[in-house]
């Protein structure tokens, strides 16, 4: 939209969408300021990895006026959803977006795939063995081959449970320094 | 829009039943053998949970008579549910749980496979995103029924007792009825017989690993949760889960 044909904005509006974006409603440096101060936003449960290295963020871009970002939740009943959802909202209303407007997008279904490699990294030295592999060529009984412990790097280790502290992760066990760790399951 | 059809039904068949075996896992909170169990037995419930509600909130949607998926899950009577005899039965020891968890595992995963190919793009979505919780459920129900069935004499017993006791409600999970066989010819879901053969063979599997027998066909007259008739295990289970709903209607976290 061309800044000229904007209606004229009130005190208050512009305050609430900062200075900085007055007049420049859908511009594309906007959008790239959106996707930094979304990789500032942390995920709650797992806080070393921001929303976009984790590969929920599946878009952000002008609708109407407002910004808008579309969110695909990692596990159908992750209770972490709606809270990330509200600290996107924040931290884009305080870099001065008036009103962020977030949507929820289910098709295609997040996959651990989406992980970048920094996340991964990031997961990695918090003590968090990345996922192993690839989501699209698992079978069904089939268990990752080599996890490899986030601690001393053996792949000497063995699966605790198939589920750990989150939805997300599982719970294992290195065999040579001992420690017990998070995987993040592969799906 | 107000459709009470074919595919609101089934909706609520598969919303159902997720809800009530999530409550039924939730009912180990606080008592499970290990801590571990714990963890994995309220993680497949929150899955389930989840999944129940995006099949309820695309029913509630279409249905529109002004109930959420929250108050179709909370408020709707024993009579309005539409779930598994099986998933409402009681837990048992941890084989009765296991068992009943592999059973409906077995079945969602065979059923969302083939939901995942439904002519319905929000039935296939939902479906796509549920098979990636249900596959981790399965390999683990699988791997616990294996376990136990395999293991020491007294939880091999165990297990033996828990097929006894669980068997008589799987007839459920390899018959069709009316609605799933309209809504298996225009597309929308698998035809019935396709789930039973699967079911069973996955079933069979499993079992054998698990040096236990297979038990001959059981009666057909555990047919009935569909219809809403349930087993006395249901109204139970739903006054506790609903209690704060029907004291405090309307009341929000």
């Amino acid at each position: 939209m061309p800044s000229g044909e904007l209606p004229p904005l009130s005190a208050a509006v512009i305050e609430l969408i900062g200075s900085d974006r007055q007049g420049r409603a859908g511009s594309p440096e906007d959008i790239e300021r959106a996707w930094s101060v979304l990789a500032d936003v942390m995920d709650p449960e797992v806080p070393v990895i921001n929303v976009v290295d984790l590969g929920i963020v599946r878009d952000v871009r002008w609708s109407a006026g407002h910004l808008q970002v579309i969110v695909t939740p990692t596990y159908s009943g992750c209770p972490a959803t709606e809270f990330i959802e509200t600290l996107i909202e924040e931290a884009l209303t305080t870099a001065g977006f008036h009103q962020p407007v977030l949507k929820q997008q289910l098709d295609p279904a997040w996959t651990t795939d989406w992980i970048t490699a920094a996340g991964r990294e990031n997961l990695r030295a918090y003590g968090v063995a990345p996922p192993v592999g690839s989501a699209n060529k698992l079978s069904l009984l089939a268990t990752a081959s080599e996890i490899a412990c986030p601690q001393c790097g053996s792949v000497h280790t063995e699966r605790v449970s198939e589920f750990g502290s989150t939805a997300c992760k599982a719970l294992y066990r290195c065999l040579d320094c001992l420690e017990p760790f998070d995987y993040f399951k592969c799906i | 829009m107000n459709q009470y059809d074919d595919l609101s039904e089934y909706l609520l068949r598969l919303g159902d039943s997720a809800v009530v075996q999530g409550q039924r896992l939730c009912e180990w909170c606080g008592r499970a053998p290990a801590l571990e169990e714990e963890m994995a037995l309220m993680n497949v419930g929150l899955d389930l949970f989840g999944q129940a509600r995006n099949w309820l909130e695309f029913t509630a949607e279409r249905l529109d008579d002004g109930r959420s998926a929250d108050q179709l899950a909370f408020c709707r009577d024993e009579r309005a549910y539409r779930n598994l005899l099986l998933v409402e039965q009681p837990n048992g020891d941890f084989a009765v749980t296991m068992l009943k968890q592999f059973f409906y595992d077995a079945w969602h995963y065979h059923v969302l496979t083939a939901l995942k190919a439904s002519s319905d793009k929000r039935v296939a979505t939902i479906a796509a995103k549920a098979l990636k919780e249900v596959t981790y459920h399965l390999r683990r129900s699988s791997d616990w029924v294996q376990r136990l069935g395999d293991g020491t004499e007294e939880s091999h017993d165990r297990m033996v007792k828990a097929l006894d006791v669980v068997w008589r409600f799987t007839v459920e999970l390899m018959a069709g009825d009316e609605v799933e066989n309209r809504l298996a010819a225009a597309g929308v879901i698998a035809a019935p017989e396709l789930i039973a053969e699967q079911w069973l063979a996955t079933v069979s599997q499993v079992l054998e690993q698990a040096t236990l027998t297979v038990p001959p066909a059981a009666p057909s007259f555990y047919l009935s949760g569909r219809e809403g008739m349930h087993t006395e295990c249901l109204g139970v289970l739903l006054a506790e889960m609903q209690s704060l709903q029907r004291a405090y209607p309307d009341a929000v976290w």
